[in-house]
């Protein structure tokens, strides 16, 4: 059915196979991951996508953002039981103009589908890295998450701030805070296969 | 009989999409579990070993694969001489409106200009049904997904351009890198009329994938040696299955239809009880 093509390049297969267990808040471990690494995830995280970002750069950041993690996400959430139902990523380029002052006040780490932009690439060096999470793997999230609260919930369900406390979430180092980034990788390397089949 | 008709269908439509939510079709998920076993890059495993846990917590939890539940569209088949109702239509509606507050489903249906959600993913031409003679009287459910449709593209090609089909759709999906959640099923739909094709391409998504012929597993592999991988991480496997469907066209044309299925490639068939139906 496929064809083995050697992979994309040799850097992002790096990484402890087991994975590096990572806890909140992040300090300065996060600037020795590398893209290509396997992280578990235990501890607070906040979802956030654009109405969330454009609330909180009005009204503050409703959690204590040194060494905290943002997730690209809107979910599901029973809210009769306070349970969350459904926690997939959503696709994080959509932040990539919103999220300059997360970082500038300390969040080292988002969580999301798909990677963000250059200029994200580059306000992230030597400050955070961008965590990729499996587009789809909603029941995953929530099998590993309990809801612990929430911040502007005028927002709607889907745009609020929903604090969790996540269990291990299985993730992977994509954009690091050296410069490297996986997705940049793969195109690039996409584009040359494409010319080398069609030339 | 109307009413009973409307009430079966709509049980029938409940069922399909629960189905579809909840559980992969078996020749895909044998397929899928292929792609894992043929990569070789350990990015790309561990985004296997994440959707495969997914499948077996969203089966143990009954709680919907992906949160994009889709935009909802069926194919409806009615053996030979069953009359042509509009309870068909409606109790796929009833179907729909039901499966969306007790699943749950995310109400996705917005109008397109205004953005205003329905909230019970029902409106103007949604679902869409289609309904044609078969066999048997069945519906199947294909919740279909954002991501991966907002990367599928249409093309009226040349009549002298068959011999490019291959690339153009390797290039639709290089452009579209990670963002449909690969890795893939691409359906193709290769003639008919500037609005059959893009029909053809989305039914192309129905048919097995156990028996690709050589035209499909030609692009199929063309498409696997861009290395985008699953997620767009990097990898052996971004396409599981083409599949390909063909009508005739205008010799003048040559249209070209890609559809673009996510990983989350959901489809399910159930019978309609027709109890009491018959005389």
């Amino acid at each position: 059915m496929t064809e083995k093509n050697g992979g994309t390049g040799g850097a992002c297969g790096a990484g402890d196979a087991a994975g590096i267990e990572l806890k909140t808040p992040l300090g300065s471990e996060v600037l020795s991951l590398r893209a290509g690494q396997r992280v578990f995830l235990t501890g607070t995280i906040y979802t956030a996508r654009d109405e969330a970002h454009l609330e909180m750069k009005k009204c503050g950041i409703p959690f204590n953002p040194k060494g905290a993690v943002v997730y690209h996400c809107g979910p599901v959430i029973d809210t009769e039981k306070n349970t969350i139902v459904a926690a997939g990523p959503t696709t994080s380029a959509r932040m990539n103009s919103l999220c300059g002052f997360l970082i500038d006040e300390g969040v080292c780490a988002f969580i999301g589908k798909g990677g963000m932009s250059r200029d994200v690439l580059e306000k992230l060096r030597g400050r955070g890295v961008y965590l990729a999470y499996t587009g789809g793997c909603a029941a995953l999230a929530a099998s590993r998450m309990k809801l612990k609260g929430v911040s502007y919930p005028h927002l709607g369900m889907a745009e609020a701030v929903w604090e969790i406390e996540c269990d291990r979430l299985p993730l992977t180092v994509a954009m690091d805070s050296a410069g490297g980034n996986i997705y940049e990788e793969v195109a690039g390397s996409a584009s040359k296969s494409f010319s080398a089949m069609f030339p | 009989m109307t009413e009973l008709i409307r009430r079966r269908v709509a049980d029938a439509a409940f069922e399909a999409i629960r189905l579809a939510e909840l559980e992969l079709p078996g020749d895909y998920l044998a397929a899928l579990k292929n792609a894992r076993s043929l990569e070789s890059r350990d990015v790309a495993q561990r985004e296997y070993e994440n959707i495969f846990e997914n499948l077996s917590d969203a089966k143990r939890l009954s709680v919907s694969i992906c949160q994009d539940t889709g935009m909802h569209i069926f194919y409806v088949t009615v053996p030979e001489g069953f009359p042509m109702t509009r309870a068909i239509s409606d109790g796929i509606r009833d179907g729909v409106i039901r499966a969306t507050k007790e699943i749950p489903l995310r109400p996705n249906a917005v109008d397109p200009l205004t953005r205003k959600n329905s909230g019970d993913n029902v409106g103007v031409g949604a679902p869409a049904v289609h309904i044609s003679i078969g066999d048997k009287f069945t519906v199947t459910a294909m919740p279909k997904g954002g991501g991966s449709e907002n990367m599928s593209r249409m093309y009226m090609l040349l009549p002298s351009q068959t011999g490019d089909i291959k690339k153009i759709v390797t290039q639709t999906v290089l452009e579209a890198g990670g963002r449909p959640c690969p890795p893939l099923v691409l359906g193709i739909g290769i003639g008919g009329t500037f609005d059959s094709a893009p029909a053809l391409a989305k039914e192309a998504l129905l048919l097995p994938l156990d028996n690709m012929d050589e035209f499909e597993r030609e692009i199929c592999d063309s498409v696997n040696r861009l290395g985008i991988g699953p997620m767009g991480l990097g990898g052996d496997t971004t396409c599981i299955a083409v599949k390909v469907k063909k009508a005739h066209c205008h010799t003048a044309s040559l249209p070209l239809a890609v559809n673009i299925q996510c990983w989350v490639n959901r489809h399910a068939t159930v019978e309609v009880d027709t109890e009491g139906m018959f005389p």
